[in-house]
Parts: structure tokens; C-alpha cells; sequence
């Protein structure tokens, strides 16, 4: 049997190894405090032991000295952890714009990830090394947790939103993936791996065995819109434009900042997607109506929402839009 | 003052002996001894339950349990330990015990509702444990829902009305101290007079008052939405699972505190009575029990850094949560230099208080890492959480409980115990508790999840040290219960001050005390451990000398 006996993780990010240099700084404080302490103890226990019952201590004068600069530098040494910790997990918090996206839905109890080509996998999560991935997560029953160890990365993973994380792994190899919030009977095998292969490997990956089991998160986000009849009220750039049209426009709407009928503004993220399919009523675009559109709840999986998000998202429309939004206004 | 007569008084053990006289007693000396048997009873249910899936961890297979029973067995380690043993431990056993001695008064305000406050935590409990006879409950001390709510198929509704009873007690308790602490301080015995022992106790009852009616508010919702269907916390019925964590965490974060405060009074006590001396900046270790019960109440969100709270809240919990090590550390460096020019005198409460000075250190500062966001994203729910946590409620009040228990023992009981096997199972807690929760800090740092049954073989061997630590932790603490009670029915009988202590409850009562405390009421004249005062020394006490 192959004995190892490994005491730290693998760091398979500049992230990662960032993270390991904070812990070191946390480790050297506790190192110090914990052997300073520890040697005043033995040192005062051994200095002054009682010798007998009849000891007695006078009465001593207190300087304000100790609780000073004991709470002085605890104070600027604990400041540091703060910023350094709060400046490194906040710069950390948006990824890329060239990042590649792939979606996971956690269940009880496995994940399951999405490629953007429609490659699908269980407990697996191949990706290239040296690009930044973006994971869009969400949950079909109880809170999930995505960790990723060699990454230092977690997020929890919930029904009915969505949750990003991002990395860029810089070392070909393989981590551990876990589910780190409790999930049920079988949380502990709600395990799997992540490769982290060079460009080609992962191209060679891609395109091998099983490669052609479905289509894209785009394709079929296409084909749905068409089957769940979006398309009969939603402009997508293959129907003509008219004010007939009951729904706003889906062209170019991802990332649009949009103003609603009670006033709030806001913009057209993965949520506010997510939730107008599932529950239309909450939040409407200024000037529709209410109750025209359906809930989608319950008709879709949470995999097919993701892909009928996906292929909002990819509905890019440049000047097209603004026209479309007057249009839309004039109705 | 009272003297060496103690054999010739009746005390409050021996007035009266039925069950009935325990059962109805408005003694609070006999209402902490009731809890004193409850909890140690509920802690024996939490060890066993600890020791077999500890026993099972042993190897990254499963081997002796199922993943259901696994599941259920760190529940319910999680929930006894902590709402049965760690929340009454030091409040309802030593502080029902010492409040009133140390007040010079004759029992807290409200005798009857003390009484009432153990039998409301019984009924808690024996819901808890009916519960788990029909089979257990899987979701994690924590209930998170929609697991807990929705998803899970155990007793969750049970075990959760035995925790929403439960913290009636804890509130009523609460009340109770926050009142007689006010009101009920003998001539003399000023604010700054305090043992510091009772103001943890005071800064404790406040946040049993304050925080706990929120665990109850939390848990009835999550019963209702289990039982009726009324979408709180579950998306699917229109709810937000984490509004469940946010009011979880805004009780159990202060609970933490509620867990830790009365052992820093223990500690206090101890390490001026064993280094005969003041305590170290005895305002300072007062003020700092109170700026920890109120920064306390603000510091929940650290526990939801990954949970998708918005990352601005998570960078101002992380700020306060830093704040709130600052008091801490004023605490233990007054203790250490409590010792410093004082006579040192190593007797079992004494190696405990140490203990605890050293692991308690470890447990905050390795809070501080959980603190730090970059670092706690990493480390949020693995073993260094889990070895963090116990290095605190362990580490820190298990041992501050044992150190109390052993320091008052021959004042509740009036009987010595054996000093050689007393030291011998400080020194075995000790090692035991750091070979069991050392290695945790390492797997966690590794990656190793907490509640897992089965686990990726680089864990194996840390594991392994674990489970050996856990059972030499488990043999001392079994020592400990084997010399206790043979103290209880044969020790050597005690006398007044065994331990040359200042305290009213040393020095002006007798041992054990008898049924309404005093002889004749108490004058204070002196500031609190004045271990200058000659009259701590009793002629029998000396003669023992």
C-alpha cells in the first residue's frame, strides 16, 4: 500500500495560493500568542509556586500598561486579517469578462454540470486550465454547498436563485469536489472530481465520448422557448416586431437596465430572469401588464430553466434594441 | 462569622431527605443540584452518542452505522450537548448554586420560578429524548432548513419543540439572575464588589433574555412550516432559507457567548484563589464580559459568508466579529498575569483553570481565521470549524465547568475528593481533548467536510488520532465521575474553606451551607478577592494547614 501522509492542500490557483499566504499570517500570530502565553504559564506556575499554606501576597498596584497595549496590538494585528481578508475575498467576487460559463445544479445528492457545447456530466467537472470558469449554480431541493479544496473556493448552492463562483485554475491535476452544507442521508457521497486538463486535453475531452449526447444550454434553451410557446409573445429576432406582441422584447435584454411598473429600477440579471419564469407577476417591465403571462413553475426543471436563461442571455441585440424598445413603448 | 461547627448544624443536605422535599424544594442550592444530576445525565446521552461515530470515523468507510444513523447521532450530539449540557451548565448548576451565596442573600428573587425553570428544562429534554426513541432526528443541531422543514423524514418537529421548551427555561433563568443580582446584594457589597463570577453570570442572563425569545420565534416558524405547510423559510412555498440562518444565527451566535461568559467567571474565581491574589484588572475582566455580550448580538452574519448574504453585510460582520476577540484578549492576558507575584497552588481546579487558559486561547484565536473572509470561504463547514468550535465549548466551557465542579464541589457537598486521581484526569482531558481536536484543524485546513459518514482516504489517518484522543478524553472524564461519586457517599468530609478562598460564600457560611445560606446576614467591608483578609483563614482550615 502506498502510504502518504500529505498535511496541506494543494494550491491549483493564483487564488489559492494567495489564500495560503493570509493563513500563513494567521498561523504566525497564533504561533506567537499561543507559545507566549504558554511559556508565561509554565514560567509563573514554576516561579511562584506556593511553598506552604502560610504564603501571603501583598496587596499589588496595577498599572493600566497590560490591558493597553493588550488590546493595542491585538487590535492592528487583528485589523490586518480583516482587511487582507475582506480586500482579497472582494476583488475575488466578479469574474471576467472572458470567462467561460458552466452550469451546475446540485440535488440531492449529486451535481450535475453543463458545458456550454451540451457536454453533461455527474460528479465531474472538467476544465481548462489558464481560463477563467464561471459556474452558475442553483439547487433543485435543499441547500447545497460547492467546495472545491485545491481552489479554496465554496458557495452555497439554493433552490430558486442563483449563486456564482469563479476560478482559474493555473495546475493541471486533480481536487476533490464536495458538498459542504449538510444535504441529507447521503451528503458524504455528494462527492466528485475536478480535472483541471491542459487546453488540448480539455478539447480532446469535449469533443470525445459522449460528446454529442445533447445540445448546447444555448440550443436547447432555443428549442424550449419555441415548445413552451415564449416565442408567441416574446420578440426574439426571428419573429416580426409588432406591438401585437404582449411580452417585452428578449433581444439584447440580459444586462439592460430596466424600469418597472412600481417604479424600482433595475437590471436584467440571471434572478430577475429566473424569477419572471417562475413567478411573472413580481417584478413587470414598464409598461405591461400583469397577469398576461403564466407561471412556469413546476413545468420546467431547474436544468431546462438555466438553459432557457442561457439562451436569453445569448439573444445579443446592439442598436436593434432601442428601436424595439420604442416600439414596444408606442404599443 | 460563622466558624468550624458544621458537624453539629443540620445543613441544607440533611433538613430534609424525602423525594419530595428534593422535588418541591424552593432551595436554589437543591435546584442546582437537580441540574447538576440532569445535565450530567444529558452530557452521559451526548458522550455516547459522540463515541460512536467517533468510534465509526475511525476509517473513511462506513463500518458500524448506516449513513441514517450517523446522521442522527452527530444531531444529537449537537442538540443535547448544547442545549442540554453547555447552555445549563455553569448558569443553572453553579450559578443557581453560588448567585445567592455570593450575594449574601438568602435565595435568588424568585424561588419558585427557579423551580419551575428545571422542571420546564426536564419537559424539553424528554421531548428531545422521546424523539430520538422514535427514531432520531438528522438535520444538525443547526435544523437548516428547507432540509428541516421540508425534505427530512425524522422527528424534526419533536426535537425542536423540546429545544423552543427548553429555552423558556434559559429565559426564565435569566430573569431571575438579572433580578437578584440587582436587588438582592447584601450591605456592602457594591457594584465593583461583584465576584466576577456573578457579573458573567449578569452579562450571561442578559443574553438568555435578550436572544433566546428569537430561537423560540425561529423554531415555532420552522414547526408551523413543517407541520402546516406556511411558506417561511422554504422557496418552494414561497420562503427564504436564508431568513432561517439569519435568525438562527442571531440567537445562536450570542448563545456562543451564553456557552462561554459564566466559564470566564469560573475562571476568574480559580485564578485568584489559586494565585492568592486579585484578579488582574479586575474592571477591565468585568467591562469586557459586558462589551462581549453586546458586541456579541452583532456579529451573527460571519456565519453566512458562502451562504449568498450580500458581500458587504458579510465585510461588516467580519469587522465586528474582530472587535469581539479584543475583550477576549484582555481576558486571558489578566489571568496569566493574575499569576504573576502570586502563590501559585496546583490543585485540581487549578490544572483545569490552566487547561482551559490554554485551549480557550487556541479556540479564539483560531476564530479570528473563520473571521477573515478569503480564509473562511475555504474553511466554513469542514473539521477546522468542528476542531475550532469544540477548542472553544470543550476546550473552553467543558473544562471551565469541570474547573467550577471541582472547586465548589466540597462546598455543595461538603466532602473532599481524591487530589492524586483529580490531577490525574485534568492532565488526561487535557492531552485527550488536544490529540482528539489538533488533527482537525489540519484536515480542515485540508478540505475534509464536517458531517460526513465516509470520507477520502488522506483523512484516515488524522481521523484515527481523533478517535484515539477521544477515548483518552472519554477515560478521564469517566475518572472524574467514578472519584465524584465516591465522594458523594464516602469522601473525606470538608471544611469550611478548603481551599483558603476570599468569597462569601467561603468565609461567612458553613460547608455544607445550611438551608437559608447565613447564620446572620452578611456586611461586606472589604473589595472582592482581597486575599490580604486573614479571617479566609479559618482555625479548622488552618489546623488542616
Amino acid at each position: 500500500m502506498n502510504f502518504s501522509f500529505p498535511t496541506f492542500p494543494e494550491a491549483q490557483s493564483k487564488y489559492a495560493e494567495q489564500v495560503d499566504w493570509l493563513y500563513a499570517y494567521l498561523n504566525a500570530v497564533t504561533f506567537f500568542f499561543t507559545i507566549l502565553v504558554t511559556v508565561l504559564i509554565v514560567v509563573f506556575v514554576t516561579k511562584y509556586k506556593r511553598k506552604s499554606q502560610d504564603d501571603r501576597v501583598p496587596w499589588q498596584h496595577e498599572g493600566k500598561w497590560l490591558e493597553i497595549t493588550g488590546s493595542v496590538i491585538p487590535f492592528f494585528l487583528a485589523m490586518v486579517m480583516f482587511f487582507w481578508g475582506a480586500k482579497l475575498h472582494f476583488n475575488n467576487r466578479i469574474a471576467p469578462e472572458d470567462a467561460m460559463e458552466i452550469l451546475v445544479t446540485g440535488k440531492q445528492w449529486m451535481w450535475k454540470v453543463q458545458h456550454p457545447n451540451g457536454k453533461r456530466e455527474i460528479n465531474e467537472l472538467h476544465v481548462p486550465v489558464n481560463q477563467p470558469i464561471k459556474l452558475t449554480m442553483t439547487s433543485e431541493d435543499v441547500i447545497h454547498s460547492f467546495y472545491i479544496p485545491n481552489l479554496r473556493i465554496k458557495q452555497d448552492v439554493l433552490f430558486g436563485r442563483y449563486t456564482r463562483v469563479w476560478f482559474e485554475a493555473d495546475k493541471v491535476g486533480n481536487s476533490h469536489l464536495f458538498c459542504a452544507e449538510f444535504c441529507g442521508t447521503e451528503h458524504s457521497a455528494m462527492v466528485g472530481t475536478v480535472y483541471i486538463m491542459s487546453e488540448s486535453d480539455y478539447q480532446a475531452w469535449l469533443t470525445g465520448e459522449g460528446a454529442m449526447a445533447g445540445d448546447s444550454p444555448v440550443e436547447a434553451g432555443e428549442k424550449l422557448f419555441s415548445s413552451l410557446g415564449c416565442i408567441g409573445c416574446h420578440h426574439n429576432g426571428t419573429q416580426p416586431e409588432t406591438p401585437a406582441l404582449q411580452g417585452p422584447s428578449l433581444v439584447g435584454a440580459f444586462g439592460r437596465e430596466e424600469e418597472m411598473n412600481n417604479g424600482e429600477k433595475l437590471i436584467v440579471d440571471e434572478d430577475y430572469l429566473l424569477e419572471s419564469i417562475v413567478n411573472p407577476n413580481a417584478k413587470i417591465v414598464k409598461p405591461y401588464r400583469e397577469n398576461i403571462m403564466p407561471t412556469f413553475k413546476g413545468q420546467v426543471t431547474e436544468t431546462q430553466l438555466m438553459q432557457l436563461i442561457e439562451y436569453i442571455k445569448s439573444l445579443k441585440g446592439g442598436e436593434q434594441t432601442a428601436e424595439q424598445k420604442t416600439g414596444a413603448a408606442g404599443s | 462569622m460563622a466558624t468550624a461547627t458544621a458537624e453539629h448544624h443540620e445543613n441544607y443536605l440533611t433538613e430534609l431527605k424525602t423525594i419530595k422535599s428534593w422535588l418541591l424544594t424552593l432551595d436554589h442550592k437543591r435546584v442546582g443540584l437537580l441540574y447538576l444530576f440532569s445535565i450530567v445525565f444529558f452530557f452521559l446521552i451526548g458522550g455516547t452518542a459522540a463515541a460512536l461515530f467517533r468510534l465509526d470515523l475511525a476509517t473513511a468507510e462506513a463500518d458500524v452505522l448506516s449513513h441514517e444513523t450517523y446522521n442522527k447521532l452527530f444531531t444529537m450530539h449537537g442538540v443535547v450537548m448544547i442545549f442540554f449540557f453547555l447552555v445549563p451548565s455553569v448558569p443553572a448548576v453553579l450559578g443557581n448554586f453560588l448567585l445567592p451565596l455570593m450575594l449574601g442573600a438568602k435565595d435568588v428573587a424568585f424561588p419558585r420560578l427557579n423551580l419551575a425553570s428545571w422542571y420546564i428544562f426536564m419537559i424539553g429534554g424528554t421531548f428531545t429524548l422521546v424523539a430520538v426513541l422514535m427514531g432520531g432526528v438528522d438535520t444538525g443541531w443547526t435544523f437548516y432548513t428547507p432540509y428541516s422543514s421540508t425534505y427530512a423524514n425524522t422527528n424534526v418537529i419533536m426535537a425542536a419543540l423540546g429545544v423552543f421548551i427548553t429555552g423558556f427555561s434559559s429565559i426564565l433563568t435569566g430573569v431571575n439572575f438579572v433580578v437578584t443580582v440587582h436587588k438582592m446584594r447584601c450591605p456592602g457589597l457594591t457594584w465593583f464588589r461583584l465576584p466576577l463570577f456573578v457579573w458573567s453570570l449578569y452579562a450571561t442572563s442578559l443574553i438568555m433574555v435578550l436572544g433566546t425569545p428569537v430561537l423560540a420565534i425561529t423554531i415555532f416558524l420552522l414547526i408551523l412550516e413543517r407541520g402546516l405547510g406556511i411558506g417561511v423559510f422554504d422557496p418552494k412555498l414561497g420562503g427564504d432559507p436564508v431568513l432561517f440562518q439569519h435568525m438562527f444565527w442571531f440567537y445562536s451566535h450570542p448563545a456562543v457567548y451564553i456557552m462561554i461568559l459564566p466559564g470566564f467567571g469560573v475562571i476568574s474565581d480559580v485564578m485568584a484563589c489559586f494565585s492568592r491574589k486579585r484578579v488582574y484588572g479586575y474592571e477591565f475582566v468585568a467591562m469586557s464580559s459586558m462589551a462581549i455580550a453586546v458586541i456579541g448580538f452583532f456579529v451573527w452574519g460571519h456565519h453566512m459568508f458562502v451562504s449568498s448574504q450580500s458581500i458587504y453585510a458579510g465585510m461588516v460582520f467580519s469587522f465586528l466579529t474582530f472587535l469581539v476577540g479584543i475583550p477576549t484578549a484582555i481576558k486571558i492576558f489578566n489571568w496569566t498575569a493574575t499569576m504573576f507575584r502570586g502563590s501559585v497552588w496546583l490543585e485540581a481546579p487549578m490544572l483545569y483553570a490552566l487547561g482551559f487558559i490554554g485551549l480557550f486561547l487556541i479556540g479564539g484565536l483560531t476564530g479570528l481565521y473563520l473571521s477573515t473572509m478569503a480564509l473562511d470561504v475555504h474553511l466554513h463547514d469542514t473539521y477546522f470549524v468542528v476542531a475550532h468550535f469544540h477548542y472553544v465549548m470543550v476546550g473552553g466551557m467543558m473544562m471551565a465547568w469541570l474547573c467550577g465542579v471541582h472547586f465548589w464541589w466540597p462546598k455543595m457537598t461538603g466532602r473532599l475528593y481524591s487530589a492524586y486521581w483529580s490531577k490525574m484526569s485534568a492532565i488526561l482531558v487535557f492531552a485527550g481533548f488536544n490529540f482528539t481536536f489538533f488533527p482537525q484543524f489540519i484536515m480542515g485546513y485540508m478540505g475534509m467536510p464536517r458531517r460526513y459518514h465516509i470520507y477520502p482516504k488522506e483523512f484516515e489517518v488524522f481521523h484515527q488520532m481523533s478517535t484515539l484522543g477521544a477515548s483518552i478524553m472519554g477515560l478521564g472524564l469517566l475518572m472524574a465521575l467514578c472519584y465524584f461519586t465516591h465522594s458523594w457517599f464516602r469522601g473525606e468530609k470538608a471544611t469550611q474553606n478548603p481551599w483558603y478562598a476570599f468569597g462569601l460564600e467561603w468565609t461567612h457560611t458553613q460547608t455544607p451551607p445550611i438551608t437559608h445560606n447565613f447564620e446572620e446576614d452578611p456586611v461586606v467591608t472589604r473589595e472582592a478577592y482581597d486575599y490580604e483578609d486573614e479571617s479566609i483563614y479559618t482555625n479548622e482550615d488552618k489546623a488542616r494547614a
